[in-house]
């Protein structure tokens, strides 16, 4: 939260809409996300002129108030009300915080034209029963009767409620900071605050000693001060921290806090005498404790970074203070740090000990030396002002900054190029000017000095041009395409070959899931027909997303589930994705999941169901139209959680390249299909070009054959002799009937093909064809045992 | 033949009544069968004076002919009448359902990326893969975004080994990966759609594994102009011809300038609504100039090479454009939400 009524310390927001400044701010690249504007309508000071007993009440009163132009009847509860103090009071027509509208009525038959308000009724404070019982508020300050009452309640000012990316977080984190942000927009100066105090002769240097041991402290610098009072800060400070949402405590701690809504670098104050003569700022040692302000043990390792009295800790740099060194009601002496810190470091401790604080916030952002120094000596100059404290002289420091200025050189065209636009060497001095970037134009080249405060900022033309840029405006770009490509943008590697297989299943009628890569390490034990390693994470966010999947199957298998609990009967899907096994080897896969009925028409009572063969056909489809047509095979094999008499190996050139089946009944008791092919070893496999192959202008001669066999053996055996024996001339051979019964023994069936022969070249004649026809049967029932049947 | 007429008009009259084929065969057999009264005649030939005979041959001719076509015309009028007959009562119900050919939708957020990469494609854009187990190195690192610093904080990413492997938190690993490939020295167009994981806790709004689609184009004099005119492009593609594009200020670390990319809100045409919270605009990307850093890191001399880089949520594009309020809709597959999608774009 940004307080305007703050900014306007540091720059001149005189006839600013401040809403509209808001907008400005955002286009420039600082999100405001909300201006809050807490005024109050019809709230004024008013004066208890008369004050007397409701006549039908035991605790309301009939008050006349003056509110200025007119004195007003209000019956009022509260029990500190009397004659001659001065309230706050809400005429008829103001708008209380929870939406309380005030109008003119009548309190148990007495006219009541307003409200003499509580604190707590106007937002200020939180409503308890202690607040209540304050009753109402009585203005003790020489405020005029009639005038608005929002300035005495801090509810004169405008809040900007900033969403700011991270790397403007940092100065636009601060008041000051933000004031320069305004200031460039509106292009005015900052005025920075006074740090002006005096010092006593007495020297910090002779109180303590500094010692820093370790490198993630580059830049220590404390003050001492002596005697000061603790008391309640005055308003204006207070109002600021309730603004920016800090509770006021006191004094002293309200002044550190102030320091670092100001400068945004963070203060620690330590009791000096309970302090001691030393600091040592070290690493934490493993284990070592340290009980922190809000009274927790914290239990520190060696990546922390801790403040010392040279033996114990007494802060936990950057995150918190300890307990042993803290500021209190009795404090009289203060040691003031003001140092940067690692900012990794701070956020790794922060994270480690769940230990958000003001401060660690503001280290973890990285801090700019300069105002490390100018908070201390701010802090010094509201400490005597506010706390009447003895400045001792001198400032002992450690620093090992590195304090090499950002320079950047570059060209208006250099610019003009990067953004597109055309300004000329006069407008970019503008904006420079408006950023408060010092700068010289030599020969038409700048020499820009970007400010420490800017820590966002690297010394490239680039961020140059993003300042430049958002001043100019973006609204102000014109639209331009980069110079023509001549050339069709392509799908590279195995993206191709996915997108052909995906549209070629949604063609076939199969839906396209997309899972979560992260699974459970019970789904991904699923399938392990590949004997793949898991990935495990280390740290996972949940047991069911904890392991990188090796199949998909299993993902599958769940969509599934939901869709079958949704009363969806026929479900078809599949998904292509990339799988990773322990060595992080990839290997993407196409699974494919059939259960139900493939084609439907129920009232005629046709379907087509889904089967093995029905899957079968499906990736044998999918498989030719990928051009790998005759090279593949499947090949009965026992695989996991599959049916041990339904699955098979699918072979591609010999290599197996997935696998095939239903999903075994005690897993899942539907019957499921399911398929999954390396789309990664698919890639892998050439393919041969399209080529022309004409249809034989001869007539074909079609023959059939059945062949009674042993039930184990397979079709594929009868087929693959048929084809042998039947050479060149044999052109299609089909299965069109398996038949198992009576006419068979009983452990026999009969399988009947159809057989088409045919040359391209010319008519073949019926006795060769009957002759190579009696030699397939003779070699098929030598060679496999098979009866011809009916012969 | 003075009985010629007689002849005809008993079969005319015959003819009129007969109402089958069988019927319609007995009479023809009657008149123009063996025995047939009209084949009789030919017998009084003989009896003829020479002279006659000719006469007589020729008008029994066309006696025949003329039955014949009266008799055929009635053929081909019952035989009509029988096929309509039986058209009749084939009549079916024709609004009884369809046979269900089942339908195969795509995911839908391979719907829209498809339609993404379309367009860019047309505009030479190759569209590229890589690992989604990846190396901090790429993910991070070559971006300019070092350990340590706070960009890593704000996306809480899946580490598989301390510090060096993770599940990539964004896909802009490939562009890094894409710079290295090309050496330095050769312009580049390219997106890369691909998955994506943070340990973000699963809501209507959250996703731990979501989609970008990143683009990167390299090439020398590239300017944030042409970024303007890129975007411009794609969002009236996906949004309509009538959508309005800005750019306003922002920050990614690899890239500076920097910028956020609204479209003009196209429910309410920029005027205000609750999808737009009333500001007319709509938040769908960013974007930004390629960071010299990152040109460097990636072997492009940022002296002689510029480009841009932008980076869409595909789920957030799709929630957009097709009114999905809850992010699981994609990961979950519920096939009567998958039904909408069985279809070409517009």
């Amino acid at each position: 939260m940004i307080s305007l009524n703050w900014v306007k310390d540091y720059v001149d927001l005189e006839g600013e809409d401040l809403k509209e400044l808001a907008v400005k701010i955002t286009k420039a690249g600082v999100n405001v996300e909300k201006v809050v504007d807490n005024h109050i309508d019809n709230l004024v000071i008013g004066k208890v002129v008369e004050c007397i007993d409701h006549p039908d009440s035991d605790h309301l009163h009939i008050c006349h108030v003056d509110v200025g132009d007119k004195t007003i009847q209000i019956v009022c509860g509260a029990h500190n009300v009397r004659k001659g103090i001065k309230v706050i009071v809400a005429l008829p027509g103001c708008i209380l915080p929870g939406d309380v509208e005030i109008k003119a009525g009548k309190i148990r038959g007495q006219e009541s034209n307003g409200m003499i308000c509580a604190l707590f009724e106007l937002g200020v404070e939180e409503k308890t029963e202690e607040n209540y019982n304050k009753g109402i508020e009585e203005v003790t300050s020489n405020l005029e009767v009639g005038t608005d009452a929002n300035a005495y309640l801090g509810r004169d000012d405008i809040l900007y409620e900033l969403d700011v990316h991270k790397h403007r977080n940092n100065d636009c984190y601060y008041h000051l900071g933000f004031a320069y942000e305004i200031g460039c927009i509106i292009n005015k100066p900052v005025t920075e605050p006074d740090k002006s105090y005096k010092e006593n002769k007495e020297s910090v240097k002779d109180n303590i000693k500094l010692t820093v041991e370790t490198d993630k402290c580059p830049y220590y610098t404390c003050k001492m001060v002596k005697n000061v009072t603790i008391k309640e800060s005055p308003d204006f400070i207070k109002k600021r921290l309730i603004a920016a949402g800090m509770r006021p405590i006191n004094n002293v701690v309200d002044i550190s806090n102030y320091v670092m809504l100001e400068y945004g670098q963070p203060l620690h104050f330590f009791d000096k005498d309970k302090l001691g003569d030393t600091i040592l700022v070290r690493n934490a040692l493993e284990n070592e404790e340290i009980v922190t302000l809000d009274g927790n043990n914290r239990i520190l390792n060696s990546r922390d970074i801790v403040i010392t009295d040279g033996v114990k800790p007494i802060c936990i740099a950057g995150v918190m203070g300890g307990e042993n060194t803290d500021v209190d009601d009795s404090t009289k002496n203060i040691l003031i740090e003001s140092a940067i810190f690692d900012a990794v470091s701070i956020r790794y401790t922060s994270a480690r000990l769940d230990l958000k604080s003001e401060a660690s916030i503001r280290y973890g952002k990285g801090l700019n030396y300069e105002y490390t120094d100018s908070a201390l000596n701010r802090a010094c100059h509201l400490l005597e002002k506010y706390a009447d404290a003895t400045i001792l002289s001198d400032v002992v420091k450690h620093d090992k900054i590195d304090k090499t200025a950002k320079v950047v050189e570059f060209t208006t065209d250099d610019v003009n190029t990067l953004l597109g636009i055309v300004l000329t060497d006069n407008d970019v001095e503008v904006e420079l000017r408006r950023l408060d970037f010092p700068y010289k134009l030599t020969k038409g080249i700048f020499k820009v000095t970007i400010p420490n405060r800017r820590l966002d900022i690297d010394p490239n033309v680039n961020d140059i041009a993003e300042e430049i840029g958002r001043l100019y405006g973006y609204h102000n770009l014109v639209s331009t395409l980069p110079k023509v490509t001549t050339r069709r943008g392509v799908y590279v590697g195995d993206i191709r070959l996915r997108k052909e297989a995906s549209k070629r299943l949604r063609s076939l009628g199969l839906n396209e899931t997309k899972t979560y890569t992260l699974t459970s390490e019970e789904m991904a034990s699923k399938f392990k027909y590949d004997a793949k390693e898991n990935v495990k994470l280390p740290n996972p966010m949940s047991v069911d997303k904890s392991v990188v999947r090796t199949s998909i199957l299993p993902s599958l298998i769940n969509v599934y589930e939901y869709n079958k609990a949704r009363n969806i009967k026929d479900i078809l899907l599949y998904e292509i994705s990339k799988t990773y096994d322990a060595d992080y080897t990839e290997e993407s896969k196409i699974a494919i999941l059939m259960k139900g009925n493939y084609i439907i028409n129920e009232w005629q009572h046709t379907v087509a169901k889904c089967d093995f063969y029905m899957i079968k056909g499906i990736v044998e489809n999918l498989l030719d139209y990928l051009g790998y047509k005759n090279r593949y095979a499947f090949e009965v094999a026992e695989l996991p959680e599959m049916h041990p008499g339904m699955s098979a190996k699918i072979l591609l050139d010999r290599e197996c390249i997935g696998i095939i089946g239903r999903v075994h009944p005690s897993y899942k008791k539907d019957e499921i299909y399911v398929s999954e092919i390396s789309l990664t070893k698919l890639y892998n496999k050439q393919i041969k070009p399209i080529k022309f192959k004409e249809a034989s202008k001869y007539p074909e001669i079609t023959k059939d054959m059945a062949f009674v066999v042993k039930k184990d053996v397979t079709a594929g055996e009868l087929l693959q002799q048929i084809k042998k024996s039947g050479g060149r001339l044999l052109t299609k051979v089909d299965i069109f009937d398996v038949y198992v019964g009576e006419n068979v023994g009983n452990d026999e069936k009969s399988i009947a093909f159809s057989l088409t022969f045919s040359d391209s070249t010319r008519t073949l004649n019926d006795n060769e064809v009957m002759e190579l026809f009696n030699k397939i049967i003779k070699d098929v029932e030598t060679k496999i045992g098979a009866q011809i049947r009916n012969k | 033949m003075e009985n010629r007429e007689e002849i005809l008009n008993s079969l005319k009259e015959k003819l009129s009544t007969v109402d089958n084929l069988n019927d319609l065969n007995d009479i023809k057999v009657e008149y123009l069968g063996k025995k047939g009264s009209i084949t009789a005649l030919s017998s009084m030939i003989a009896t003829l004076p020479v002279e006659e005979k000719k006469i007589f041959g020729a008008e029994l001719n066309k006696l025949k002919n003329e039955a014949t076509e009266l008799i055929d015309t009635k053929r081909f009028e019952l035989e009509n009448k029988i096929l309509n007959e039986k058209l009749a009562n084939e009549k079916i119900d024709i609004s009884l359902s369809g046979t269900k050919v089942p339908m195969g939708a795509p995911n839908i957020l391979e719907h829209l990326i498809e339609e993404v990469e379309e367009t860019f494609m047309s505009m030479g854009y190759d569209v590229v893969d890589g690992p989604e187990i990846e190396e901090d190195k790429y993910n991070f690192e070559l971006l300019n975004i070092p350990k340590g610093h706070p960009a890593r904080d704000a996306q809480d990413t899946f580490y598989i080994e301390d510090e060096t492997v993770l599940l990539r938190s964004q896909t802009s690993p490939v562009q890094a990966r894409t710079m290295l490939a090309a050496g330095g020295d050769k312009p580049i167009r390219m997106i890369c759609p691909g998955k994506t994981y943070r340990r973000d806790a699963d809501d209507a709004t959250h996703s731990h594994q979501f989609m970008q689609i990143e683009g990167l184009l390299i090439d020398k004099n590239i300017s944030l102009s042409d970024l303007k005119g890129t975007f411009d492009t794609i969002a009236k593609k996906l949004f309509g011809e009538d959508c309005v594009t800005r750019f306003r200020p922002s920050y990614y670390q690899f890239t500076e300038p920097s910028v956020e990319t609204d479209i003009s809100c196209f429910a309410c045409k920029g005027k205000g609504c609750s999808l737009c919270k009333n500001t007319g605009w709509i938040t769908v990307s960013g974007a930004g100039m390629v960071h010299p850093n990152v040109l460097r890191n990636c072997g492009y001399d940022p002296n002689v090479w510029s480009g841009f880089a932008f980076g869409f949520g595909a789920e957030r594009l799709a929630m957009l454009k097709y009114g999905i309020n809850d992010i699981r809709a994609f990961y979950q597959t519920d096939l009567r939400e998958s039904v909408g999608f069985d279809r070409k774009e517009v």
